[in-house]
């Protein structure tokens, strides 16, 4: 789990995660990931897991009322563009206040319980938000259409600092470069950036292990006297300013609010990006939702003419074959894949994906080291034994 | 030394010279020439953004299918289908302005994000010139406004709400299915025939802007001709079970029930209103009658028998005989073995508007398109006479009010036609929905 | 009064398939640990049971007609099912009764079906965090809606009830009111009396055999049930067994009431946590109470002198009701101490 990791190496994935990332549009485009929306997306989600995780990583709190953080970041950015001022920097402001905000109701209630209690309280939350965001508040939310920008919005403060749009629809734009494209990118990138170093501090410092402790066994962290409420409710409220933050920069890049981003089913997508990824892992959750929204864009848009390219190779009556046998799992049968997926993964790899990672590099670890010393016994790879029969 | 002294009147004048000559060919490129994704070679690109998983994913496949159909007839492949019948010749069957069309596909999830998500894909990196599809109007509104922002034309699909070409509407948008408002104008007249004069009303609404949308606008019609509306229920959207609403409308002496739902909660709401009796019961001396506003042929099957009776209205069915409809039918039955739904005749018609006018206009350029779009009457389409009105880029057509079969001859056979109301009496000026167009967006 | 009496009546009827999903859900939460959200996909099987066994029985004979051609021109097709064909009225009769016929082949397919999944997969959860377990069933239940939707698509199919059922009776003449006050499909009062029927099945079963003996004491106490010799892992197989039987069944006599599609066991799933929740995890009698106190609270909450007060308080009823009942009762109406709550 990266418990003895030295500063050295923090600093050596930090530095690692970002190179990686802001190569991104060059490193992703061979797969066909490289354009400006799916990488948003990608540091986007990614955002929201790593805030996600913070909170069922570190504390084992499973809350499945998450997406309405999201949601109500995403209305309060957009609220901002329409009422203030269409730069970023305000709207990510106001969007991580409110979703904070949001989330010490939310989880002052929830906390009260915990276990399955505690998820079906954030679940039931979430869902009461996002039935009355779909129909009762739709003054505030524009309910199905979802709440757009307009031409005749105030924008005070674009007003008094002489900004004009002119007769085009605004977007957002951070003195002068517009948020959306590879700028947008680049702007949610850096902020990614920041989160993910965010995270690894909480990781590591006395309040992480403080968290971790809750984790693993709280009557015992209630014995020794002390309230772990204060904590468990501080890295939901921190895990609810992430999916603010995450909810304001959907807006940025892409000015609109829709209730759906509430519903229980993206709630379900977080928790299922975390557990994919690696619950409790920094680098797990990012990747978890990497993979999801991959699979959600690119496989869902391969189509019967794309498969027949891609088999082209293949003698005609094999090309036939193939592409009808895989033609059930991408475009309208990728949730199948999705769900395939799933369900390999944790049989398989119960760590997530980068329980994957890491038995692969222990693997090359150990075969590197077998030419020059003795076999050292590899890192015990946490993990529940399966039942006996 | 003196060779190099520069005056400064020369110098001003020489960097002024360069200036405008570096400046004026990135300005000829990105104002007056360049547009989103312009197709350079000797291809085409649509994007079809159609709902394959949900609870549309059967619609969205439809559309699928006539969107394959209509590029394989305009670049010039299979019997032509209705562009044999198209009024307008521009099209050749070589494609479009001489280069092939060729798609790309994606699903909204009937989801504002995803189909945002799926559309940008398209636009970013298929270099998609024009988006079309969908199976619903919170859907279509996200991506035209999309389509507005990057500069591309937005073809709407099946949507049904006034706001779409109302309050919504957008310049780079247009949108060839009817409207609530052209539902309540069409049903109201065949209303008054059937039921009379007398009746009150009980409405049952989606809870969500389609639903009230078309709640206004039969309200609005059928007090018009004199009826009460007794109560106005929301449901949210999703009940699934929709007992506990009908329950009250069997005792409040209500004696027309109207079902401003669609989708799977039409094919519940009415199933079990008639379970509930209301098809068959007696109130104030008069048969109780159901409606449902919008009908869809593939969602009436999943109603199997009980809508046997019911009035709604519908864009368009395939038992209509003009030469269009029977050109399109046969086209596609051919094809794919059975009649095509309404969302196939939309989308379908969608792209060869948007393909021929593109011809027309011998461009790709969103405004000149447009340009040639707005104003433009055709026929042969399967509606009759229809115009693309220019203030509102919303088509006006004909608009077939429909009535469950009594005796269905096969599985596709649950409608049937009972009135073709002329367009004439579903006109309204386009200053009654509001919006604005705004000018259109090319892109860069 | 009437109102009243009828949305009770609507509420007992909800509550019945509420009812049942949630035992299934809490039999196995309480015997075996495992948090399944799979659970609504089996609600989802077992009304496709009924589709299939409809669609088997109405297998049709196509004869082409060359004089008359489609409107596409194709021969128009005749289609006779061939139980009609064979058995004349008696094969009319078949196809009416479709419905109940396929509870009769739900229960075996059901109990097939949970028991795989058991044997396949689920043991293999039951020391696995919950989290796992989680994301295991949520993607098996995907793979399942997916193989339905690629078998049956997306759209829903119509499930008539047999002509006896499909009219109304007059239930406040029978319990002594004015005639025609209060009529109620007659199909849905048989869901009602059914999902007790169901619902005391299994408790006679948990309560009178040795069998549910061992099982309850499983629930209790699984260590020790283990120490004490008796092989549990082959008992809970069954009991898995049973639960998707009882959530087949659900599925299977709802069709009437609800056309079937494959989406159909999502929109259940976290209804029925939520009851299971609010009723106390691992209490059955308190998932049973929970079912129907929930459906007729909801539909309280959907009358116009309710909607007059709180507008749109329908929307979020039940959800605001575990809530409250979570924060008075930390454990749901019926829940046992330390149950799910690491």
């Amino acid at each position: 789990m990266g418990r003895n990791t030295t500063p050295k190496q923090d600093w050596m994935l930090l530095i690692g995660f970002s190179v990686v990332l802001l190569a991104a549009p060059f490193l992703l485009t061979p797969v066909g990931a490289g354009y400006p929306d799916l990488l948003q997306k990608f540091a986007i989600f990614g955002i929201f897991a790593l805030g996600f995780n913070i909170l069922f990583g570190l504390t084992g709190y499973l809350s499945f009322g998450h997406a309405a953080f999201l949601g109500v970041g995403s209305y309060a950015a957009v609220w901002t563009f329409k009422l203030f001022s269409m730069n970023p920097i305000l709207a990510l402001i106001v969007a991580t206040v409110i979703g904070g905000l949001f989330s010490v109701i939310i989880g002052f209630v929830s906390l009260r319980r915990s276990g399955i209690y505690f998820s079906i309280l954030t679940l039931a939350l979430a869902q009461m938000s996002y039935n009355m965001a779909y129909s009762v508040a739709t003054p505030i939310t524009n309910g199905e259409t979802g709440l757009q920008l307009a031409q005749s919005d105030p924008r005070i403060l674009d007003v008094a600092f002489g900004r004009d749009y002119g007769a085009v629809l605004p977007s957002s734009d951070l003195f002068g470069i517009h948020m959306n494209g590879y700028p947008g990118f680049y702007f949610c990138a850096v902020i990614f950036i920041a989160c993910f170093f965010l995270s690894m501090r909480i990781f590591r410092s006395p309040f992480g292990m403080m968290l971790r402790a809750v984790k693993s066994n709280q009557n015992r962290m209630s014995y020794t006297g002390l309230n772990v409420r204060p904590y468990t409710l501080a890295a939901f409220v921190i895990s609810g300013m992430y999916a603010g933050l995450a909810g304001g920069l959907m807006a940025v890049t892409d000015p609109l609010a829709g209730a759906e981003r509430m519903q229980w089913t993206a709630s379900g997508e977080v928790v299922l990006m975390t557990i994919l990824g690696g619950a409790g892992t920094l680098l797990g959750p990012v990747i978890g939702a990497g993979v999801i929204k991959y699979f959600e864009n690119i496989f869902s848009a391969f189509n019967e003419g794309v498969l027949t390219q891609l088999f082209d190779f293949l003698p005609a009556f094999l090309q036939h074959a193939m592409v009808s046998v895989s033609s059930l799992f991408v475009g309208e049968g990728w949730h199948l894949t999705l769900g395939a997926l799933f369900m390999v993964i944790v049989i398989f790899l119960p760590g997530g994906l980068m329980e994957g990672f890491n038995r692969i590099r222990s693997l090359v670890a150990r075969l590197l080291r077998r030419d020059t010393e003795e076999p050292e016994k590899p890192d015990p790879i946490e993990r529940v034994p399966e039942p006996a029969e | 030394m003196s060779k190099f002294t520069i005056s400064r009147r020369g110098l001003l004048k020489s960097t002024a010279i360069a200036g405008v000559g570096i400046a004026a060919p990135t300005i000829l490129t990105s104002r007056a020439w360049g547009y989103t994704n312009e197709p350079t070679g000797g291809t085409v690109t649509f994007g079809f953004n159609v709902p394959q998983t949900g609870a549309y994913a059967d619609e969205g496949a439809d559309e699928l299918r006539a969107y394959q159909l209509a590029v394989e007839h305009i670049n010039g492949e299979g019997d032509g289908g209705m562009l044999n019948t198209f009024s307008s010749k521009a099209l050749r069957g070589n494609g479009v302005n001489g280069k092939k069309v060729v798609f790309v596909t994606g699903d909204t999830q009937t989801k504002s994000d995803a189909a945002r998500a799926s559309a940008k894909r398209m636009i970013e990196k298929d270099g998609a010139v024009m988006i079309t599809g969908g199976s619903s109007s919170g859907v279509a509104i996200a991506v035209q406004g999309l389509c507005q922002d990057a500069g591309v034309i937005f073809m709407a699909g099946l949507t049904h709400s006034n706001d779409t070409t109302g309050k919504d509407k957008r310049a780079n948008g247009f949108r060839h299915f009817f409207n609530t408002e052209m539902s309540g104008a069409a049903l109201g007249p065949v209303l008054e025939k059937e039921f009379g004069k007398d009746r009150v009303a009980y409405h049952l609404t989606a809870d969500y802007t389609w639903g009230w949308s078309q709640e206004g606008s039969i309200k609005k019609y059928s007090e018009q001709l004199g009826w009460q509306t007794q109560a106005a229920v929301r449901t949210p959207l999703g009940a699934g079970d929709f007992s506990q609403y009908i329950t009250p409308v069997l005792n409040s002496g209500a004696d027309v029930l109207v079902l401003n739902h669609y989708g799977r909660d039409m094919v519940n709401s009415l199933t079990q209103a008639v379970q509930f009796g209301l098809r068959d019961k007696q109130v104030n001396g008069k048969d109780f009658a159901i409606v449902v506003p919008l009908y869809s042929r593939l969602m009436a099957q999943g109603a199997g028998e009980n809508v046997k009776g019911i009035y709604g209205s519908t864009n368009w069915h395939w038992s209509l005989q003009d030469e269009g409809s029977k050109a399109f039918v046969s086209s596609f039955g051919k094809k794919y073995g059975f009649p095509p739904s309404q969302a196939a005749h939309t989308t379908y018609c969608q792209a060869l508007l948007y393909a021929d006018a593109a011809q027309r206009a011998g461009t790709f350029r969103p405004s000149g398109v447009g340009a040639a779009m707005e104003g433009f009457k055709f026929d042969g389409l399967g509606n009759g006479p229809t115009e693309y009105r220019a203030d509102d880029h919303q088509c006006f057509k004909d608009v077939l009010v429909v009535k469950g079969k009594e005796n269905p001859t096969s599985k596709f056979d649950v409608l049937e036609v009972v009135e073709i109301t002329p367009r004439a009496q579903v006109e309204y000026p386009a200053s009654l929905l509001g919006g604005e167009l705004g000018p259109y967006n090319d892109g860069a | 009064m009437d109102d009243i009496l009828l949305q009770i009546l609507n509420g007992l009827d909800k509550g019945g398939a509420y009812a049942l999903i949630a035992l299934g859900l809490t039999i196995i939460f309480g015997t075996l640990g495992v948090v399944n959200f799979a659970h609504g996909a089996l609600f989802m099987l077992g009304a496709f049971c009924a589709v299939a066994v409809k669609s088997l029985l109405g297998f049709e004979k196509v004869v082409l007609d060359p004089t008359k051609l489609t409107a596409w021109g194709t021969p128009v097709e005749i289609r006779t099912p061939y139980i009609e064909a064979w058995f004349g009225d008696f094969g009319t009769q078949m196809l009416n009764f479709s419905v109940p016929v396929s509870i009769i082949i739900a229960i075996p397919v059901m109990l097939l079906v949970g028991i795989i999944m058991e044997r396949g997969l689920i043991r293999h959860f039951y020391k696995r965090p919950h989290a796992e377990q989680i994301l295991v069933t949520f993607g098996l239940a995907i793979v399942l809606q997916e193989i339905v939707k690629s078998q049956f698509g997306a759209n829903p199919i119509p499930q008539p009830a047999p002509e006896i059922a499909k009219g109304m009776v007059d239930f406040g003449a029978m319990i002594g009111l004015q005639a025609g006050g209060v009529v109620y499909p007659a199909w849905r009062l048989i869901y009602f009396l059914f999902s007790l029927l169901v619902i005391g099945a299994v408790f006679s079963f948990l309560q009178f055999t040795t069998f549910g003996m061992v099982v309850r004491a499983g629930m209790a106490d699984r260590e020790t049930v283990g120490l004490l010799g008796i092989d549990i892992d082959r008992r809970f197989t069954i009991v898995f067994g049973i639960a998707a039987v009882v959530a087949g069944l659900a599925g299977v006599m709802y069709t009437p009431i609800l056309s079937p599609d494959y989406h159909m066991g999502m929109d259940f799933l976290v209804l029925s946590f939520v009851v299971v929740v609010v009723g106390g995890m691992g209490s059955l009698p308190g998932a049973v109470v929970a079912g129907f106190l929930l459906g007729i609270v909801q539909s309280f909450a959907s009358m116009n002198e309710v909607k007059a007060i709180i507008p749109g308080i329908d929307q979020i009823i039940i959800y605001l009701i575990a809530v409250v009942i979570l924060l008075v009762r930390p454990r749901g109406l019926m829940g046992r101490k330390g149950v799910m709550e690491q």
